[in-house]
């Protein structure tokens, strides 16, 4: 065993760790504070990208520097994204909500909606891969350890834990955090303190969706090419995370996002890639049977 | 004056049952007053009812804390708790993976304006609010007794202190009338005391007026200025502590009617 090829893979799966945990965030919060699993995410990590291409290309055309490039491209893919998962929750889950439907109904039309963005997406857009710009430079200092973990997925990395941090204190220490984290607990107590639940539930909504646009950015600039269709099985693999953490916790999305990168890069790497999806799904059959409230879920046991 | 309270010919029913029946209720500024009732009579449905979790069938719900008298009819949990209505559950329902003070600044938050924005930059009138808060969160578990707990989770409190933080959290929103549902459930008759000795010190000094459910009929006829007595989702007496004591009807009503069993 080469320690060079390991570094590669390891670094490898921290890249696809970020990406996946990036994602695996928008849904972990939404199940958090109204137990939906909002399937129509991914759509919103494949919008995030879309945006971002389409800004990145015009402001390159324009001649922009590609620093200038990246970062407004960037913010608009996040508000633009934002504004998305805004909508989807204003139309397809708040008024069901409100009827008091059924769980399931509320994931009905998650799906629904993932089909529709999809669709349209294709439709405006096109079914080709689209080429997106490498946005993120090579950084100069990095080259000696650039054949083991690229300036990108650096950059990635460097991104992930900023997010995670500043997500962290926003939910611990800020006022609509504790909002959230009521909301979460007890809906009904929540609203009887003052807090409009309905809010609460949209700004997590908006977070969950920049987040995710995030990582649409990242991954689109790191791979290169994107398509209407690479919101779905991220957001599967996102969602998996999510589950394999233990959902509704967030550093359990984190960490579940990292073990499935980590999973996929190494037996791809030491078997065979043809098996990628495999032992990804594998392993989360795995960890559900010794653990199946995922590693950090609360198992929750029912008073009677 | 008018009443803080008043609530007119109101009727809940959930499919064809009646929980509450044409009932009219007055709370009065400075009062303590008790709902009482056999099981299943609709008190915790009024007080639903009032804060906006249900909406009712019909009737009116009238608030009048200061002059101006305002409708509740229809509005939101939050918008009533922000017009000064504030109330605790029968069970215990803590945000039990927070600290207390954290649970206390909740019910703080909903007479504060700081947005997302401020909490991220930290700009210096968003810090003052913050502490105001904390300092206000602190007296307010100082005057309830529980602050020896206030970076305990709320989990881990033992059971008088759970519900004593209940009622502090309640507190937390302003309330200018407080809706205690079976505050007493499950106490220890020394606990009780200190509770009968903790609502009357919130009526004094803090100047609230409270409606409580209560089971204890000790602790409803000590402190009770007026009890309202319901059976079957309607009113059927009201008044004193004594007049209530003497009332047939709801003697009949906890006892059965001994015709009845003839």
């Amino acid at each position: 065993m080469d320690f060079d090829y390991f570094s590669y893979l390891f670094f490898g799966g921290l890249t696809r760790g970020s990406i996946y945990a990036l994602i695996a965030l928008g849904y972990t919060m939404v199940y958090g504070i109204i137990q939906l699993i909002n399937f129509a995410h991914g759509e919103i990590y494949m919008i995030g990208a879309f945006t971002g291409l389409i800004i990145a290309s015009v402001l390159t055309m324009m001649g922009l520097p590609s620093l200038a490039v990246i970062i407004i491209a960037a913010a608009a893919a996040i508000i633009y994204a934002s504004a998305y998962g805004f909508t989807i929750e204003k139309i397809a889950y708040k008024p069901l909500r409100d009827a008091n439907a059924p769980r399931l109904s509320a994931l009905i039309s998650a799906i629904g909606m993932s089909l529709f963005l999809q669709n349209y997406v294709l439709l405006a857009q096109t079914s080709d891969f689209l080429p997106f710009p490498s946005l993120i430079p090579d950084f100069e200092f990095w080259e000696p350890y650039s054949h083991i973990w690229t300036s990108a997925e650096l950059v990635i990395f460097i991104t992930t834990v900023i997010v995670m941090i500043l997500l962290t204190f926003l939910i611990k220490f800020t006022k609509i955090g504790k909002a959230m984290r009521a909301t979460s607990q007890d809906k009904t107590m929540a609203s009887l303190l003052g807090i409009n639940v309905n809010r609460v539930i949209t700004f997590t909504f908006v977070v969950g969706s920049a987040t995710a646009a995030i990582g649409g950015i990242l991954i689109a600039s790191h791979i290169g090419q994107i398509n209407f269709y690479m919101g779905f099985i991220a957001g599967i693999k996102a969602f998996v995370a999510a589950v394999l953490g233990g959902i509704g916790s967030i550093p359990g999305a984190v960490i579940g996002a990292l073990i499935l990168g980590w999973t996929e890069s190494f037996f791809t790497g030491y078997i065979s890639s043809d098996y990628e999806d495999v032992f990804a799904f594998l392993f989360l059959v795995g960890i559900l049977i010794l653990r199946p409230s995922g590693i950090l879920g609360k198992s929750e046991t029912q008073k009677v | 004056m008018k009443p803080i309270l008043e609530v007119k010919n109101m009727t809940m029913a959930f499919g064809g049952l009646k929980a509450i029946d044409s009932l009219d209720i007055s709370i009065h500024q400075g009062e303590i007053a008790a709902l009482i009732g056999p099981n299943g009579a609709g008190k915790t449905t009024f007080f639903n009812c009032i804060t906006g979790i249900y909406k009712p069938t019909s009737g009116d719900i009238f608030i009048c804390p200061h002059e101006k008298q305002e409708r509740l009819n229809g509005l939101k949990p939050n918008i009533v708790t922000k017009k000064g209505l504030a109330r605790t559950f029968q069970n215990i329902r803590l945000f039990s993976s927070m600290t207390v003070l954290e649970n206390v600044m909740i019910g703080c938050h909903s007479i504060t304006k700081a947005g997302v924005l401020g909490a991220i930059f930290k700009n210096a009138a968003t810090k003052a609010e913050e502490n105001f808060i904390v300092e206000k969160a602190y007296s307010i578990l100082e005057k309830i007794g529980i602050e020896m707990y206030v970076d305990e989770l709320a989990t881990n409190l033992p059971y008088g202190a759970q519900r004593r933080l209940e009622i502090a959290r309640a507190m937390a929103t302003d309330p200018f009338l407080l809706l205690l549902d079976e505050p007493a459930a499950g106490m220890n008759p020394m606990e009780t005391k200190s509770l009968d000795d903790l609502i009357i010190k919130l009526r004094d000094e803090e100047n609230v007026s409270i409606l409580l459910i209560e089971h204890d009929m000790k602790l409803v006829m000590s402190l009770s200025d007026n009890i309202h007595v319901v059976d079957y989702g309607k009113k059927i007496a009201e008044g004193t502590p004594e007049q209530i004591k003497s009332n047939p009807d709801v003697i009949k009503a906890y006892l059965g009617d001994e015709s009845e069993d003839a």
